[in-house]
């Protein structure tokens, strides 16, 4: 093999592992990530019924309902907009009402959030990142002084 | 009084690390041998005043002196003494501490060990080494000093974050700083010669041990970390894609990568200048890793300790560094001469095959820990870019590159002949071949690429050992010429094959974990049984139980198989009563590298009780795989070729020594 050749096999092989990782990265990109919302921005937004999104916002005070075995609901709020969410799984052990957490899953046709994950914090004063933030554009909270 | 002699050690480690990022480095420029040679002092006596700060920390811990606001936040006088001393490092402040004592064991260690090393590489490396602890020295002074006192002595500690109460955060965190630390030896080795504008064999030989050392640390703290989130965290998974994850995991993939180019520089002399780039790259890695764990920029369920203030401090690190680095690698790469020529297919070639798919999946994982960051930095749009996106991005990408391995040590240096290689391992193929139909026929009621991915484990584990096999010449030698020439291989090959074994193993443990796990969730009352993968778990007992500072609830659970007792599990919910915080402590069974894996949900009431309930098979391959790999790491550290500084073997002393 001349140098020329070489470099031009290197080139190839670069050039292969790079488009296929590139492909990859934009086809994940487009297909693979979800949604990170709360419940008003969840109904501005219009989603569809079915499609996978994370949907955080603090657990009503007095909504939780436990059904058969480990069925629950309960409705996460904003305090401006509620959404009725199912889920059937073991809840985690910080999962408390008034508590900040977050969902996974999907809306049905009836408009009930569908949950397949929720998510609280391992840390009592908890509010995950994006409950905090869209709590205090809405000025309903405002952090403690330290 | 031991507070504040710590705190004075702290400022006075400063100082010193002052004079240190400026005197040796000024005597390399203008040629002074006694500037120079001040760093070779100034090193040990920094990581000693670090020692003695850290100590005094540590000491307020054990003593569960109060009066400290670090050691009130973060202790409790009921707490066991094990996690009051790993205390000390379970938080942002203690934390940071230890990083710098490990910065500075690892520039002692330069300063003691690098006799060999031409005066000015030594002196610039060292000073190097200072500026990075300085600016850390700079960060834990300024925004995050551990040594901060109360004007009134609380009576009572807050507690360490319950779940950080484990064995395993004693040892995770220790090993995974020596691991992004010990980058930074390689990272300014790179600096070093770069600002020196040479690359001589002295830095070769050097950068590979610590490459190694670092990489092996890593990997266990890596691999620790996992375990501990498995059995701690309560969900029975051990890897989430999980931002604070990745970051460990990108200067992992740079780091190996890094191992394997420095093969190449070591050997061949090739690859030179992109040896260098990796290793200022691995360590930016390490620096963004600390960064975005520090500063609070991520929701994860791992940022224990985060402040977003500090978050612009370790940027502004970050920023210097990194960019500095590169800046200075733009400048004077051209200087550094291209080595040796390698034809593709060769052992080179393999080598950059496998830089090119590391450092591409280096890159995946960066963008796909970014992107969201940067998404909602500019549109404001949040987004969660989690398992599902790295699994179709990162898994893919992997394939190719455990299916050369096994190429890799076969081929020659030069130039390799593939045919050849492919020969040696025509049987290697077979078996594989054959794992993978025995799979199909046997396990293929599940997930249908499982047993391809058995397949490629078979071929790694087995092509590993070919090298070995081949090497030993049996049985065309016969048995003990076999043995003989097996003991007398480098020992930097059989650490080869045993790291390329182990992660083998850890993708069969993957692979098995992911395909075949079942999990049954249910609800039992006492006395009742259920059934999972052929264990039959039945209820015996439900009730409370007090621990030094938490109570909890228990629950005994016999695991019968066939109608057997095989063990008894008490999974358990506590209560810290320090910070009303509950946790759930899962119970967990070995059965070869299969695990039974309890977790207590919610108690309905006095005797009914939500269990969940995983059958893991081949789970602990995992971290098996990750444990063969050290030990490949270390053995082939030991090797004498590679001792830290070595010079060229002398026939006159290794004879002296078998006399």
């Amino acid at each position: 093999m001349t140098r020329k050749q070489k470099r031009l096999s290197w080139i190839g092989v670069m050039g292969v592992v790079l488009t296929v990782a590139v492909g990859l990265v934009l086809y994940a990109l487009s297909s693979k990530i979800s949604f990170s919302l709360d419940p008003s921005e969840m109904l501005a937004k219009k989603i569809a019924p079915g499609e996978r999104i994370r949907l955080f916002g603090l657990v009503k005070e007095g909504s939780l309902i436990r059904g058969d075995g480990l069925a629950v609901k309960f409705q996460l709020t904003d305090t401006a907009n509620t959404v009725q969410v199912a889920f059937n799984n073991i809840l985690p052990d910080l999962f408390r009402e008034g508590q900040g957490i977050i969902t996974e899953g999907a809306l049905d046709e009836k408009g009930v959030f569908v949950a397949d994950t929720v998510l609280a914090k391992h840390d009592e004063n908890y509010m995950p990142k994006e409950v905090a933030q869209s709590l205090k554009e809405k000025g309903l909270w405002v952090e403690k002084e330290k | 009084m031991i507070t504040e002699l710590g705190h004075y050690a702290l400022v006075l480690a400063l100082a010193l690390t002052l004079i240190q990022s400026v005197a040796p480095v000024w005597g390399a420029r203008i040629n002074d041998e006694r500037l120079m040679a001040s760093a070779s002092y100034t090193s040990p006596m920094i990581f000693f005043l670090l020692f003695l700060s850290f100590s005094a920390l540590t000491t307020a811990y054990v003593t569960s002196d109060f009066s400290l606001v670090n050691v009130w936040q973060n202790s409790h006088s009921l707490m066991p003494t094990i996690y009051k001393i790993s205390g000390t490092w379970g938080n942002h402040e203690g934390s940071m501490l230890l990083w710098v004592l490990i910065l500075a064991l690892f520039a002692a260690l330069v300063a003691l060990f690098g006799g060999n090393l031409p005066p000015s590489l030594k002196a610039n490396v060292l000073g190097v080494q200072a500026w990075i602890l300085l600016s850390f020295l700079l960060f834990i002074l300024l925004t995050s000093n551990p040594f901060e006192r109360l004007d009134q002595v609380p009576f009572e500690g807050r507690d360490l974050n319950p779940i950080l109460q484990d064995v395993g955060l004693a040892i995770h965190p220790p090993m995974l700083y020596l691991g992004y630390v010990g980058f930074s030896i390689t990272f300014a080795f790179a600096v070093a010669a770069l600002i020196e504008g040479r690359i001589d064999a002295a830095w070769a030989r050097w950068v590979r041990p610590w490459a190694l050392l670092a990489w092996c640390f890593l990997t266990a703290g890596i691999s620790m970390g996992s375990y501990w989130a498995y059995y701690e965290l309560g969900w029975g998974g051990w890897w989430f894609w999980d931002p604070v994850e990745n970051s460990s995991f990108m200067p992992w993939l740079s780091g190996t990568a890094l191992l394997h180019s420095a093969l190449v520089m070591e050997k061949r002399s090739a690859l030179k200048i992109w040896t260098v780039l990796l290793a200022i790259l691995t360590f930016s890695l390490s620096l963004l890793g600390t960064f975005l764990v520090r500063s609070g920029v991520l929701t994860s369920v791992h940022t224990f300790a985060s402040d977003p203030e500090r978050g612009v401090f370790i940027l502004m690190i970050l920023v210097l560094f990194i960019g500095g680095s590169l800046a200075l690698f733009a400048l004077r790469a051209g200087r550094l001469h291209a080595g040796g020529i390698f034809a593709p297919i060769s052992r080179e070639g393999a080598l950059v095959f496998n830089n090119l798919i590391l450092s591409t999946a280096t890159a995946t994982v960066l963008v796909g820990t970014l992107y969201p960051l940067v998404l909602e930095a500019i549109t404001g749009n949040k987004i969660s870019v989690g398992a599902p996106f790295f699994n179709l991005t990162f898994g893919p990408m992997m394939i190719p590159l455990l299916i050369a391995v096994p190429f890799g040590p076969l081929l020659a240096w030069k130039r390799g002949d593939l045919y050849a290689a492919s020969q040696r391992l025509f049987a290697v193929f077979g078996a594989s071949l054959l794992v993978m139909v025995i799979a199909f026929a046997f396990l293929s009621d599940g997930f249908s690429l499982a047993p391809i991915g058995i397949g490629i484990a078979a071929w790694l584990m087995m092509g590993s050992m070919a090298e070995l096999y081949l090497r030993s010449g049996y049985p065309k030698t016969g048995f003990k010429v076999a043995m003989n020439r097996l003991s007398g291989l480098p020992r930097t090959v059989w650490g080869t094959a045993m790291a390329h074994f182990g992660l083998g193993m850890s993708v069969l443990g993957i692979v098995f974990v992911t395909a075949y796990e079942t999990e049954n969730v249910s609800i039992l009352k006492v006395g009742e049984t259920t059934e999972l993968s052929g264990y039959t778990l039945r209820l015996d007992e439900l009730g409370p139980r007090a621990g030094p500072n938490y109570t909890e609830d228990i629950a005994r659970v016999t695991v019968l198989v066939d109608g057997k007792v095989v063990d008894e599990l008490v999974p358990t919910k506590r209560i810290y009563t320090a910070r009303q915080m509950p946790t759930s402590e899962s119970a967990i069974s070995t059965f070869g590298f299969s695990q039974l894996y309890l977790a207590l949900g919610e108690v309905k009431d006095k005797d009914t009780v939500v269990l969940r309930i995983w059958w893991k098979p081949l789970i602990t391959l995992i971290w098996f795989g990750t444990v063969v790999m050290v030990f490949g790491g270390a053995f082939s550290l030991s090797d004498r070729r590679l001792r830290v500084g070595a010079p060229k073997p002398s026939v006159r002393r290794a004879k002296a020594i078998n006399a």
